[in-house]
């Protein structure tokens, strides 16, 4: 460093201004480029094909066959989206029944689910019952459990219910997950004892306490669990498979199958691509809006007692 | 025991307190004999009488076993009891019409000495498993952390989530696509233009049994690639900023040196959920194998454990069979995430 007695103000802010280019270029080590050109890579990698499945939607049925196959489409229209809700003549349910199916059941999984594994982690957690450690362990036990392993019984169970074929049976089976519990309890063994305490002495009941404290502290858990246990319960095509036996409860994941038509028939790639994307959209959408949420609230929280 | 002293007595008991004992009731006492210390809220001392007990009990625990009662029924009645008669009915032949038959370990004896298609299954899922899994987990750490050290987040974060947002069957529109298999597909295209193949002989990606495999390692890595990434960003972005600073101070050089040795260690609880996570993912593999390669595949090629079980449950609907393998997915699976469990054990945190 250049000394400062004796040298004028220019050349003083010139050395500070050469001292920090040498501090910048420094920053851009041949580490930070290779991680950089990787990551560009891996971008490239996860949303090329979704880019082209939006371009494929957006084709009128003329380019959807040319060759060679161009990326994007040159008259983008509505054409595909429209039929899709109109007119699906192989089908007497409209498309968007099968939205509502899926956005109801959906919503209503994420809400049930939110609520039973935060209170229960709140009470396994924070009042400590003498079998806690028992149950937590069978539900990290339960975390390994194949679907494959829970699936066929489940079916066993929904029926002597009398369950199938409504929409019960496509929210009640998935309130109870263990990896949804797993995930509060790690936020909630996090969270201050003393804002409990003091709402204790405070008089709150314990619901106050789990509503106005807890589930607050839990945000950026809560906002997790929101896009999980939506994405899981919006793509699961398995459940409806066998618990839905009419059009009509379908929902759009296994919908789509039905429209597809077979595997490598391109012949409505159009129709499918449209309903894919339309597919999508929706978890993209709570994908958003929960992240801004989660990365809002982690840059706020700090777990300080 | 601490017993307040009546008041104004100093030291030894005083005065009148044999007289004040004697004539007070348990239930009295005990107010006394609570360590406030301990206790966030007044409660009485258990006292050995069986109603007492338990009234106590109750009242200190009560209000754990409501919140807990909703997810405990739930999970009980939709995961350990199916689980228990999975496990029962693989000792049985069952076909939903008759009811189940006990057959001891004919379908283990069955599964493991004769089910050639079932050994395929394991093959082709273990390769799978131990390819995909650490692929994808170490690729969406890695983004986890590099999107973290960078500022566009939001729609990195995007960007690179959005592929297992995306359901299997939705998004084999693109894949098919990409890897159709005559020469209109994307990549077939692209290696008769740049003149690997000629024009008459494109690769049949999803029909060649070599070719299938590869096909759909690659598509569900590209599935997978978010599967623990949230959960990365989410500790990464939790981590306290003073261990950075005072690493800074000690002399630390580059990013890779932070990474190792105080990303990793602080983060142990994240990779060992993210571990787990992708083990159990990639033995579950079944949708995208069947939206690719078709169901069954060509030469059982892309024939994974679990279309096995799929294949005897609901199409030959022999449920019994079908649950002995899903009892054997559950032993894998579980031993694996054991043996993660003790790699990325977390009782060393600080």
């Amino acid at each position: 460093m250049v000394s400062i007695q004796g040298i004028g103000v220019k050349q003083r802010i010139y050395a500070r201004w050469k001292a920090s280019l040498r501090h910048r270029i420094r920053r851009i080590s041949p580490g930070r480029v290779v991680t950089h050109i990787f990551m560009i890579l891996l971008i490239l990698f996860t949303s090329l094909p979704l880019v082209y499945l939006a371009s494929t939607a957006f084709k009128p049925l003329d380019e959807l066959y040319i060759f060679p196959p161009k990326f994007l489409a040159m008259r983008p229209t509505f054409e595909n989206f429209s039929s899709l809700f109109t007119a699906l003549s192989s089908t007497e349910v409209p498309f968007t029944r099968y939205l509502y199916n899926s956005l109801l059941v959906s919503v209503l999984t994420v809400l049930g689910t939110v609520m039973v594994s935060s209170m229960g982690a709140f009470g396994l957690v924070k009042y400590k019952p003498p079998c806690a450690d028992f149950i937590f362990n069978l539900v990290v036990a339960a975390l390994m459990f194949p679907t494959a392993v829970t699936q066929i019984p489940s079916y066993l169970v929904v029926n002597n219910l009398h369950l199938i074929n409504t929409y019960a049976s496509l929210i009640i089976p998935k309130l109870a997950v263990a990896y949804n519990l797993f995930l509060m309890k790690q936020f909630i063994e996090q969270t201050p004892n003393e804002l409990i305490e003091s709402a204790k002495i405070d008089g709150a009941k314990p619901f106050t306490i789990y509503w106005k404290i807890i589930l607050p502290l839990l945000k950026p858990a809560v906002f997790t669990l929101i896009v999980f246990a939506f994405q899981s319960s919006w793509n699961d095509y398995f459940s409806p498979l066998i618990y839905t036996t009419s059009e009509a409860m379908k929902t759009v994941t296994l919908a789509i199958q039905t429209i597809s038509g077979g595997t490598t028939d391109l012949a409505r790639a159009g129709a499918v691509a449209a309903a894919s994307l339309v597919t999508i959209i929706p978890t993209i959408i709570v994908f958003l809006i929960m992240q801004s949420g989660v990365i809002e609230t982690m840059a706020y929280s700090g777990i300080k007692s | 025991m601490k017993i307040a002293f009546l008041q104004g007595e100093s030291g030894g008991k005083a005065a009148g307190f044999e007289e004040w004992y004697q004539g007070r009731g348990w239930k009295e006492l005990s107010i006394y004999m609570t360590d406030r210390n301990e206790a966030t809220e007044f409660q009485p001392k258990l006292h050995p009488g069986k109603k007492g007990r338990f009234a106590a009990h109750w009242a200190k625990y009560g209000t754990g076993y409501l919140f807990l009662a909703p997810f405990i029924i739930l999970f009980t009645i939709f995961v350990i009891v199916p689980f228990f008669v999975s496990l029962g009915l693989s000792f049985t032949y069952y076909n939903m019409l008759e009811p189940p038959e006990w057959i001891g370990l004919n379908n283990y004896k069955l599964l493991f000495l004769e089910d050639d298609v079932f050994l395929i299954g394991v093959k082709n899922t273990l390769i799978f498993a131990f390819i995909t899994g650490p692929i994808g987990y170490f690729a969406s750490f890695f983004a986890a952390w590099a999107i973290n050290e960078l500022k566009t987040r939001k729609f990195l974060s995007l960007a690179f989530y959005a592929p297992s947002i995306t359901s299997s069957v939705a998004v084999s529109v693109i894949w098919l696509y990409i890897f159709s298999p005559d020469r209109y597909g994307l990549i077939n295209n692209l290696l008769i233009k740049l003149g690997f193949l000629t024009a008459t002989e494109p690769i049949l990606w999803t029909s060649n049994p070599k070719t299938i495999m590869p096909v759909i390692m690659v598509v569900s890595i590209w599935m997978s690639m978010g599967t623990g990434f949230l959960v990365f960003l989410a500790g990464l972005q939790n981590m306290p900023g003073e261990l950075y600073d005072a690493a800074n101070m000690d002399g630390v050089k580059n990013v890779f040196q932070k990474l190792w040795y105080i990303t990793l260690p602080m983060m142990k609880p994240q990779l060992l959920f993210g571990a787990v996570n992708s083990i159990v993912n990639s033995f579950n593999v079944f949708a995208v194998a069947t939206t690719i390669a078709g169901f069954p595949s060509p030469n059982y090629a892309g024939h994974t454990i679990v279309a096995h079980l799929y294949d005897y449950a609901f199409i030959r609907f022999e449920m019994g069979y079908a649950s002995t393998i899903a009892v054997f997915l559950f032993v894998l699976t579980f031993l694996l995430g054991r043996i993660c469990m003790k790699v990325f054990s977390s009782k060393d945190t600080y």
